[in-house]
C-alpha cells in the first residue's frame, strides 16, 4: 500500500546553511502522525516543504505516490493535502461563513466562476454550515472573522484546513498560545475532524503529542533521530539526550506555552 | 451553466429559507429606485448643461465601479486603469466611424459593448503581465503600462489620430423607433441604460464564486493558495473582467463627447478615477457611484466656476484619506445601525452644528483661494472677487481680515461641534449596548 506521505532525503538550503538534512519520513494513511523537536530544527520548514510553501532543493516529497515536491500550494492542495499556520491565517475582512465557503469552493467543482450565484450553491452553504457546527462557531456565523478571540480564530484555522474535505492534513502547532482548557478543547476538536483522514502535526505541547498521535517523529538539527510509537519515543535514549542534554531549550516545549 | 439550472431551481424550491426573496426584494426596490432616479433626474433637471452632467455621471459610476473591482473588491492598486477604458474608447470610434462610412452595420446603442470587448481585449493583453504580481509591483507595472500606451498614443496616429484623436459622428445609419442620437437627452438615456445594466451586472459578480474568491486574496493571498486558489489566475480574471467594464464607459464617452484622444488613457485620467473611487469608499459596493458623482460635480461643474477646482479636489481628497479613510459611503453606513435603532435624531443636532461649523470653514477656504488666485494669476482682469453676490477685493486688507475671522469662527466652531459629536456618539453607543444586553 502507498503511504499517504512519503519524504525521501528530503534536503533544504537557504543560502549556504542547510535547514533540512536529508529527512525520510513515511506516513500511511489514515494515521495521526506527530512531528516534535526542540526549537529550529527545522519543524515548520518540513511543513513549507511539503505544502508548497516553499520547494526542497533536493529529494522528493510523494502524497499519495505522486511526486509533490515543487509544486505550487493550490496544486497540492487540489491533490488532496490542507494545512493549517501557525500564525493564524484567515481572512480577516470576510465572516466565519464566508471564509468557510472561500474554503469549500474549489473542492466542490466552482473554480472561477462568475456565471454561478452563491446564494444558489446549496452544497457549498450546507459544507460551510456543517464545518461551522464541527468547529462550534455558528453562534458567530455572521462575525467578521478579524474580530475572534484568538482561540475562535485558531478554530477557524482548522475549519478552513479540514473544509476542502482533504486527505491529508497537516496542522502547525495548532494549540499553540491556548489556555489549558481551550487546548483540551482544541484536542477534541482536532480528534474528530480527522476521523478517517491522515494527520501530521507539529506540536510543542507533549500532553497534545501524547494524547493525540499514532506515532512520533523526533526532528533535531533537519533530520529525523527518531520515529516510533509514543511509548518507544518516551524511550528513546538519543530522544532523552536531544531534549534533556545538549540542547534544554527543546525542554521548553513540555510547558512554555 | 444551462445544464445547472433546473437543479438550481429545484434545490431553491427545497431548501425555502425565509431569507432569500426578502434579500432579493431588497435587491429588486434598489435596482428599481436607482432606475426610477435615472429616468426622472433629466426631467428635473432639464438644462443643456444639467444632462450633459449627468452623461458624464454616468459615465464616471461605470468606470469608477470597475475600478473598484480591482481596488475595493480584489486588493490591487492600479495607476493605468485608464488605459483600458481609451483603447475601448479608441476602438469603438473606429468601429462607428465605419458604421458612419457603410463598412459596417451595427446599432449604435450596442458600441458601449464594442468597447468593453476592447478593454477586455486590452485586459487580456496587459493584464496578463501586470497581474503576475501582486501589491506594490502590480501597482508600478500598471504605472508603467499606462504610461507606454499614453506615449504610444502619439507614436501611432493611424490608430491614436495624433494629438488631435479621433472624431466621430454619432448620429449615423437609419433612426430605430425615432432615436437618432442626436439629441443630448437621448445620449443620456442610453447611457442611464448602460449604466444601469453595468451596476447590477457588477454588483451580480460580488455574488459569485470568482467575487468572493477575489475578497479571499484581497485578504491573505497566501491563504487563498492553501484553499486551492491560483492567485495569479484570480488577479488576471479579474483585471480582465474589470477592464470589459472600463471598456464599456469608455465606448459610452465615445457617443456622449464624439472624439477620443490621448487624454483618455492618460495619467490624469487613472489618477482621477482612483481618487472617485476612495473618496467615495472602496469598502462598499455604491460607494464609488458616490464618489464618481462627487467627481464630476467636481471636475465639471466646480471647474466651470473656478480655475482652483482641482486645488479643491487635491484638498478634499488628503482630508479625506486623513479623516474619513473609508470614504464618504462608510461614514453613511456607520449612521445605519443608528437609524434602524431609531437614534439618529438624537446625532441630529451636533450634526447640524458641525454641518454650521464646516460651512464657515469652507467660507474661508474659498475666501482665501480665491483672493490668493486672483493676486498670482488673475491680477491682470483686477483683483475683484465676486463670491455669493459680494464683492471682495484681494487688494484690500479688508478682505484678507474678513477671511481671517471666518478661519478663526468657524475653527472654534467645529473644535466645538466635534466635541458635542462625541458625546453625543458616545452616549447613544452606549445606551445602544445596554439595550442589546
Amino acid at each position: 500500500m502507498t503511504a499517504a506521505l512519503e519524504l525521501s532525503e528530503v534536503r533544504k538550503r537557504f543560502g549556504r546553511t542547510e535547514i533540512i538534512r536529508g529527512v525520510d519520513l513515511s506516513i500511511p494513511k489514515g494515521e495521526r502522525h506527530a512531528l516534535i523537536g526542540p526549537n529550529g530544527a527545522g519543524k515548520s520548514t518540513t511543513f513549507n516543504l511539503i505544502s508548497g510553501r516553499s520547494a526542497p532543493s533536493s529529494g522528493s516529497v510523494k502524497l499519495n505516490g505522486a511526486e509533490i515536491g515543487g509544486l505550487k500550494p493550490f496544486a497540492i492542495n487540489r491533490m488532496g493535502l490542507s494545512r493549517s499556520f501557525q500564525i493564524t491565517n484567515i481572512f480577516h475582512r470576510l465572516s466565519v461563513f464566508e471564509n468557510l465557503r472561500c474554503a469549500v469552493l474549489w473542492s466542490l467543482g466552482y473554480k472561477y466562476s462568475f456565471w454561478h450565484r452563491l446564494a444558489s450553491l446549496h452544497d457549498a452553504r450546507q459544507r460551510a454550515d456543517q464545518v461551522l457546527e464541527l468547529i462550534g462557531l455558528q453562534r458567530l456565523r455572521d462575525t467578521q472573522a478579524g474580530l475572534l478571540t484568538y482561540a475562535e480564530q485558531r478554530a477557524l484555522e482548522i475549519g478552513i484546513t479540514i473544509a476542502g474535505g482533504a486527505e491529508v492534513i497537516l496542522l502547525d502547532e495548532p494549540t499553540a498560545g491556548m489556555s489549558r482548557s481551550e487546548t483540551d478543547q482544541a484536542v477534541a476538536l482536532i480528534r474528530n475532524v480527522t476521523v478517517g483522514k491522515t494527520l501530521v502535526m507539529v506540536e510543542h505541547d507533549m500532553s497534545v503529542v501524547f494524547g493525540l498521535a499514532d506515532r512520533i517523529s523526533v526532528l533535531v538539527y533537519g533530520e529525523i533521530i527518531a520515529t516510533g510509537t509514543p511509548e518507544a519515543i518516551r524511550n528513546n535514549g538519543k530522544v532523552k539526550e536531544a531534549y534533556l542534554g545538549a540542547t534544554l531549550d527543546g525542554d521548553a516545549g513540555q510547558g512554555a506555552h | 451553466m444551462k445544464t445547472a439550472m433546473p437543479h438550481n431551481y429545484e434545490s431553491a424550491a427545497a431548501a425555502s429559507r425565509p431569507r432569500f426573496p426578502r434579500r432579493r426584494l431588497a435587491h429588486f426596490t434598489v435596482w428599481s429606485l436607482a432606475a426610477l432616479a435615472m429616468l426622472l433626474l433629466p426631467l428635473c433637471f432639464p438644462g443643456g448643461f444639467a444632462i450633459a452632467l449627468l452623461s458624464q455621471m454616468g459615465i464616471m459610476i461605470v468606470f469608477a465601479l470597475s475600478y473598484n473591482m480591482l481596488l475595493g473588491q480584489s486588493g490591487m492598486l492600479s495607476f493605468g486603469h485608464a488605459v483600458y477604458s481609451g483603447l475601448g474608447a479608441f476602438v469603438a470610434v473606429h468601429v462607428l466611424n465605419r458604421i458612419g462610412a457603410g463598412e459596417l452595420w451595427l446599432p449604435v446603442s450596442l458600441l458601449p459593448l464594442v468597447g468593453g470587448l476592447g478593454g477586455a481585449f486590452f485586459g487580456v493583453l496587459f493584464g496578463y503581465v501586470t497581474t503576475r504580481k501582486s501589491g506594490t509591483t502590480f501597482a508600478m507595472i500598471t504605472l508603467g503600462i499606462g504610461e507606454m500606451v499614453y506615449s504610444s498614443s502619439l507614436m501611432f496616429p493611424g490608430f491614436f489620430g495624433g494629438e488631435g484623436g479621433i472624431s466621430t459622428d454619432r448620429v449615423v445609419g437609419s433612426a430605430v423607433l425615432g432615436i437618432t442620437y442626436g439629441p443630448a437627452r437621448q445620449v443620456y438615456y442610453l447611457i442611464a441604460v448602460w449604466c444601469l445594466l453595468s451596476m447590477i451586472a457588477m454588483y451580480a459578480w460580488t455574488q459569485t464564486p470568482l467575487g468572493r474568491i477575489a475578497n479571499a486574496v484581497r485578504d491573505n493571498p497566501e491563504r487563498a493558495e492553501f484553499v486551492g486558489y491560483d492567485t495569479q489566475r484570480v488577479r488576471y480574471l479579474v483585471m480582465i473582467l474589470s477592464a470589459f467594464f472600463a471598456g464599456i464607459s469608455g465606448g459610452l464617452s465615445v457617443v456622449n463627447f464624439e472624439i477620443v484622444s490621448a487624454e483618455n488613457v492618460g495619467a490624469v485620467l487613472s489618477g482621477g478615477v482612483l481618487l472617485a473611487t476612495f473618496i467615495g469608499g472602496s469598502g462598499f459596493f455604491f460607494g464609488p457611484v458616490i464618489g464618481a458623482v462627487l467627481y464630476i460635480l467636481f471636475a465639471v461643474a466646480l471647474s466651470s466656476l473656478t480655475h482652483a477646482w482641482l486645488l479643491y479636489l487635491g484638498l478634499f481628497f488628503v482630508l479625506m484619506v486623513m479623516f474619513v479613510p473609508g470614504g464618504i459611503a462608510s461614514l453613511m453606513m456607520k449612521q445605519a445601525p443608528l437609524l434602524a435603532e431609531r437614534k439618529f435624531g438624537r446625532m441630529l443636532p451636533s450634526y447640524w452644528a458641525a454641518l454650521g461649523a464646516g460651512l464657515v470653514l469652507l467660507a474661508a477656504l474659498i475666501l482665501t483661494v480665491e483672493l490668493t488666485y486672483t493676486l498670482q494669476i488673475n491680477s491682470d482682469n483686477g483683483t475683484l472677487v465676486k463670491l455669493a453676490g459680494l464683492d471682495f477685493d484681494a487688494a484690500s486688507l479688508k478682505s484678507w481680515v474678513v477671511a481671517a475671522a471666518l478661519w478663526l469662527v468657524g475653527a472654534w466652531g467645529w473644535r466645538a461641534a466635534l466635541v458635542r459629536v462625541h458625546r453625543a456618539w458616545d452616549e447613544v453607543q452606549a445606551e445602544m449596548a445596554g439595550g442589546g444586553a
